[in-house]
């Protein structure tokens, strides 16, 4: 090699190769050409919006995250999240006093409840995680409706109403319309850092990459699997009723197929901010840049009035693009660091 | 030097099945013993009731340190500084090198938070007590075998170790790599570390032991210091029987050549090759793993296209571009890696064994024809003489020697004119070896052109009637087996 | 002649321990309901009854043949999350183009030759459909869940897009013959299922294809090594599924006469559950047509008798989750307690 340090140069490829830099330049890039086609795009109001927008997806994905690098999956979430929901709105209908600080701790209760569940089923049956969640998504789904009958629920206390208005920053627009930097947006990054902060700087972050890896080693170095599976799934558990109650303080109602039916997009999400759907792999900066990039994308489709019903396709054809590119480029950074190692 | 680990009276029964037959075996400190024994002769449930993970019956006894432990435990061996590491690795592939060696302070009571810092001065202390030099923020998956398993046995000089148990250490490494390894268990005896090592390589075993204890059938045979017995000896110990081997029966120097390969180059991997097979004729190519040798056979048998060069079987030119186009030609292949490449173990011995011939088992309704798919596989058993269940068992349900002759006779079924052997009796007991080798020099004298790659000098100086030494991807001597030979080869080319 | 018949059928549960629990959840569902039916509608209802097969029969194909094109994948250890929105697409196609060119066939007197075309230009569509997963796959060389959830999300959009949204319907009555029409009672919808479900069979375990399938299933390395030529059976599965996937919309689209880009979404998980209840192991190289049949029954046999006895279908969505829990709990039990294995033998 001509290269007078090869070392660095690898550090440089590690470095430019990894999935959070090409996917944060890609957004960069995106940005960039909707602002220079509209530039009301870069706005702090159409930006607030999408970040409200995306916040509960954007818990759901923390979320799922960590069941997916403990080497788990998890497709129930979403019924787990409608079935928060309607705890809590039944709750708060029927007690409209209720305190709000006990009111929204019920959804989180119920998701860590289901998802701890899902953990101790593939634990004890020993079963494929996703034909486990499948089979939960239709219980809790199915008896949810059932029992609730599919109604609506509405018209939650004054307090609720008045939640996600409440502004971290907030400014007027021209028309004198308040808007700002929700605090619903803040309760997605606080999630997003305390599970950024758990997974690096945690020994119990470190062990659900390694359950991830290698299971029997993980065994073998006397991880207790049952309770760092709990662990993980609780924790998505736990983010779903946060996604679920999130859901229900922006749209002011539950609805029982609103969430069910789009765990895919989630998944999607997830996988595009490089987590691998084997485990042990992914990391939150990439997590949230995958949910920013589907979100800008919609959101840009959207301001380019480009018709809804094209959203998808593109949507569509970005997954596979990213996935066909994360993928060859993990080829070729193998062979790279093959070669390098081998001189 | 006193005993450091003596075990009296060792007694192993799982359920009605005697593993163990009341065993003494004693290590001294910082000595390097081998344990040598045929599968299911009891090595690996000494070695389980040695880390305390398996209890022995009433009555045997463990003394380590001069201390009894009646009931030695899992933990009180660790603490005793046993470390074990088995032949599949216990390391995580996406975690980081120093993640991996200093795994074991995240169980730690203490913080929940990880030190950074703390990982790293561990990592870098373990790594130099045996002087290894790695890049710490690499993911180990992205290691070579042979340095994760460096790896691995530096995460076990953590704590104080004062035995490291190899369990089959060589079994994926290049000869380069074994000295390497070797070196690594010499430091360690000079800081007075004592290692057991388990392998079927014998002439290994010779290289590195200062006594070898020998098992069969959960009984202890003996114990030995290497320089008082040879390879003969030490078999017959193994396997409580005489084998004579038998040279293969001589070809017909008329015969036709059926493969001729003319300088075949394939870049990176190997260069101007050419030789040629005759019918009947068993070629031994040897070398170093990574030396070309798999790469080579994998451009004869279609899986990759050779750069430049030509191959001629029957004096016609062929060009592979798949294996099977090869397999159409007339050529087979036994790959290295049985369990990986070889069977596919959870599936039936019939559907492994008709696998590569399922278009000749159609019948005229494009159906296979079930009764002659049996009948044929029926032949194969007994031809191979394989032990088996029944022919829908699955594979995993065989020992290793078995589990070869299935793959073998998967290609035999193809009716091959050249057969490509690669390493075919890796961590396979010696007896059964011996069987396969029979077969192999029965097929050549059917007329079947051979090449039997190997690593084990002794394989194919008595079972080919020439032997190829290919280094760095280019043929550098031909010899014709002789009483010379092994000499000739150790002293030249530095094969061991 | 008795105890041959007993013999035959304990080996027969031997060779399939996967499904062998199945005929007898059938026949204890069966009895179940019956008797629960007769119960609760003092006499007036019947299980066992023509009416109440003709609506079972009228459900079972589509959801049959979509279990199948998932069977298929799931054999190879992939899987095929695109298999709804790509019936989905193939029936908006053939809808659109039905109603495009259908007043102009029918004032020629041409109705029936468009709808074969249709129909065949469908089932093509819907193989290249399976051909651009199966590419994805072998030579792009993506993990089956992430391609076809790709392509699920893609094909999806394709059928909003064409459509706008909006429900497409009102389909020639010709066409809507092949739900509705019977020989001899048996409608020709479920014909079709059988001819595919006994076609997939032979080719599943007779032809050369089928074995390879099950090989590569279980280790793909060693059935590459073997000279199976591995991309050219993932090509041919997934292209496989994709007919599969469209005999189910040329079904789909006769029985409501009407097409969309959401149409039985909820089914996708269905037919995974259905595939692991009939013994399909979801890591591939297991799994037959046989088991897969008798579970799509036993799930039928569910759905009409929970309808007859008048309890909500989503109660059913439950309790199908309920069911493959159970199941998977039975099979963990069976395999951690192993009654009577085969010894292995060790040489």
């Amino acid at each position: 090699m001509t290269n007078k340090n090869p070392g660095a140069q690898l550090r440089l490829q590690r470095f430019f190769g990894q999935n959070e830099t090409i996917l944060l330049l890609v957004l960069l890039a995106m940005v960039t050409a909707i602002t220079a086609v509209s530039p009301r795009f870069l706005g702090p109001e159409n930006l607030f919006s999408i970040l409200l927008s995306a916040s509960y997806t954007g818990i759901f994905a923390i979320g799922f995250l960590l069941v997916l690098v403990s080497g788990g999956l998890d497709v129930s979430f979403t019924a787990v999240a409608t079935v928060a929901q309607y705890a809590m709105g039944t709750v708060l209908l029927a007690n409209p006093d209720i305190s709000p600080a006990l009111a929204l701790l019920i959804p989180l209760l119920v998701g860590m409840a289901l998802g701890s569940l899902n953990a101790l089923l593939i634990h004890y049956l020993s079963a494929p995680p996703i034909i486990i969640t499948i089979a939960n998504l239709n219980i809790f789904f199915g008896l949810l409706q059932f029992i609730t009958g599919g109604e609506w629920l509405n018209g939650f206390p004054e307090w609720f109403d008045h939640f996600p208005q409440t502004y971290v920053l907030s400014f007027e627009n021209a028309d004198g319309v308040k808007y700002g930097l929700s605090v619903i947006v803040m309760i997605w990054l606080a999630v997003a850092v305390v599970a950024g902060v758990l997974m690096h700087y945690f020994k119990a972050g470190r062990k659900l990459y390694a359950m991830g890896g290698n299971l029997e080693a993980a065994r073998r170095a006397g991880i207790d699997i049952l309770r760092y599976r709990i662990f993980a799934y609780g924790f998505l558990g736990f983010c779903a009723g946060l996604g679920g109650m999130v859901h229900t303080l922006i749209t002011q109602t539950v609805v029982p197929n609103t969430l069910v039916g789009h765990e895919f997009d989630v998944v999607a999400a997830v996988v595009l901010g490089g987590a691998s759907i084997f485990g042990g792999s992914g990391t939150v900066v990439g997590t949230v840049l995958g949910v920013g990039l589907l979100a800008v994308l919609s959101n840009a489709l959207t301001i380019m009035k480009v018709p809804t019903y094209w959203h998808e396709v593109f949507v569509g054809a970005i997954v596979i693009l990213s996935i066909t590119i994360t993928t060859l480029s993990a080829l070729a950074a193998r062979n790279r660091e093959k070669k390098y190692h081998a001189q | 030097m006193s005993d450091f680990i003596a075990m009296r009276h060792v007694t192993k029964n799982y359920a009605g099945v005697q593993a163990l037959k009341d065993i003494d075996f004693q290590l001294k400190r910082g000595e390097i013993h081998c344990l040598c024994g045929e599968n299911g002769s009891g090595k690996s449930t000494l070695i389980k009731i040695l880390s305390g993970v398996v209890k022995p019956d009433e009555g045997s006894e463990i003394t380590i340190d001069g201390r009894v432990f009646p009931h030695l435990s899992a933990h009180e061996a660790l603490e005793q500084g046993v470390r074990v590491i088995y032949q599949d690795l216990a390391l995580f592939p996406n975690l980081t090198v120093k993640e991996n060696i200093a795994f074991q302070s995240f169980s730690e009571k203490g913080s929940p938070m990880v030190s950074w810092n703390q990982v790293e001065k561990t990592a870098r202390g373990a790594m130099s007590l045996i002087g290894l030099d790695l890049d710490l923020n690499r993911l180990t998956g992205t290691l070579p075998i042979a340095q994760q398993q460096l790896v691995e046995i530096t995460r076990a000089l953590i704590g104080e170790p004062k035995l490291l148990v190899l369990d089959e250490p060589t079994a994926s490494l290049t000869r380069k790599e074994v000295n390497a390894l070797f070196e690594v268990i010499f430091r360690l005896k000079s800081r007075g570390v004592t290692t057991m090592f388990v392998s079927h390589k014998l002439n290994e075993v010779f290289e590195i032991a200062e006594r070898v204890t020998v098992l069969r059938d959960g009984e202890r045979i003996g114990e030995y210091v290497p320089s008082e017995i040879d390879h003969k000896k030490l078999v017959f110990l193994m396997t409580g029987r005489k084998y004579e081997s038998a040279l293969p029966s001589p070809v017909d120097p008329l015969a036709p050549n059926l493969l001729e390969v003319k300088n075949l180059t394939r870049n990176g991997e190997f260069t101007d090759l050419s030789f040629t097979v005759k019918k009947g004729e068993i070629v031994g190519i040897t070398g170093l793993l990574g030396s070309g040798r798999t790469e080579l056979a994998l451009a004869i048998f279609g899986m990759t296209v050779p750069d430049s060069g030509s191959l001629l079987l029957e004096g016609k030119a062929i060009k592979p571009r798949s294996n099977s186009d090869a397999k159409k030609l007339g050529i087979g292949y036994v790959p290295e890696d049985r369990l990986r490449q070889g069977v596919i173990q959870a599936q039936s011995i019939l559907d492994n064994m008709s696998l590569t011939v399922l278009e000749k088992l159609k019948t005229t309704l494009g159906l296979l024809d079930k009764q002659k798919m049996k009948t044929d596989a029926q032949t194969w058993v007994k031809d191979l003489q394989i032990k088996i269940p029944s022919l829908d068992s699955s594979v995993k349900t065989l020992s290793g020697g078995n589990q070869q002759k299935v793959v073998l006779s998967k290609w035999l079924a193809t009716n091959p004119k050249l057969l490509i052997l690669d390493e075919p009796t890796i961590g396979i007991d010696v007896l059964a070896k011996n069987g396969v080798h029979d077969l192999v020099k029965k097929l050549a004298t059917k007329g079947i052109g051979i090449i039997l790659i190997s690593d084990e000098i002794p394989e194919v100086l008595s079972n080919c009637h020439r032997v190829l030494v290919m280094q760095k991807g280019r043929f550098v001597h031909e010899l014709v087996p002789g009483p010379d030979a092994e000499r000739d080869l150790l002293e030249n080319f530095n094969l061991s | 002649m008795l105890n041959n018949l007993l013999a035959a059928s304990r080996a027969w549960g031997k060779r399939n321990a996967e499904m062998a629990a199945l005929p007898f959840l059938l026949v204890g569902v069966v009895l179940l309901l019956s008797v629960a039916i007769e119960i609760t509608s003092e006499g007036n209802v019947h299980f066992l009854s023509v009416e109440n097969f003709g609506a079972m029969a009228a459900q079972i194909p589509e959801l049959g043949l979509l279990s199948l094109a998932m069977m298929v994948t799931m054999l190879t250890a992939g899987i095929n999350l695109s298999i709804i929105s790509s019936a989905n697409l193939v029936g908006v196609t053939m809808a659109i183009t039905m109603l495009t060119f259908g007043p102009g066939a029918a004032s020629a007197g041409l109705t029936l030759p468009l709808i074969v075309l249709t129909i065949v230009g469908g089932l093509l569509f819907s193989v290249l459909l399976g051909l651009f997963n199966g590419l994805l796959i072998a030579k792009l060389k993506i993990t089956p869940v992430l391609a076809t959830l790709g392509t699920m999300i893609l094909y999806e959009g394709l059928t909003l897009a064409i459509t706008k949204g909006y429900v497409i319907s009102g389909m020639p009555e010709e066409f809507l013959v092949i739900a509705s029409g019977d020989v001899f009672g048996v409608p020709y919808a479920l014909i079709v299922f059988t001819v595919a479900a006994v076609v997939m069979a032979y080719v599943l375990q007779r032809r050369p294809f089928g074995r390879q399938l099950y090989m590569l299933g279980s280790n793909q390395t060693a059935a590459s090594f073997s000279a199976v030529n591995i991309d050219r059976v993932i090509l041919k599965t997934y292209m496989l599924s994709g007919l599969l996937v469209g005999l189910a919309a040329i079904i789909m689209l006769s029985r409501f006469s009407s097409a969309n880009a959401r149409q039985g979404t909820s089914l996708l998980l269905v037919t995974v559950l259905i595939a692991v209840l009939g013994g399909t192991d979801p890591d591939g190289g297991f799994g037959k047509v046989l088991g897969l049949v008798m579970a799509l029954v036993i799930m039928q046999c569910i759905t009409s008798g929970l309808n007859l006895l008048g309890i909500s279908s989503f109660l059913t969505l439950g309790l199908w989750g309920a069911l493959l829990i159970g199941v998977i709990a039975y099979r963990s039990y069976r395999a951690k307690n192993p009654g009577n294995r085969p010894k292995s033998v060790s040489a």
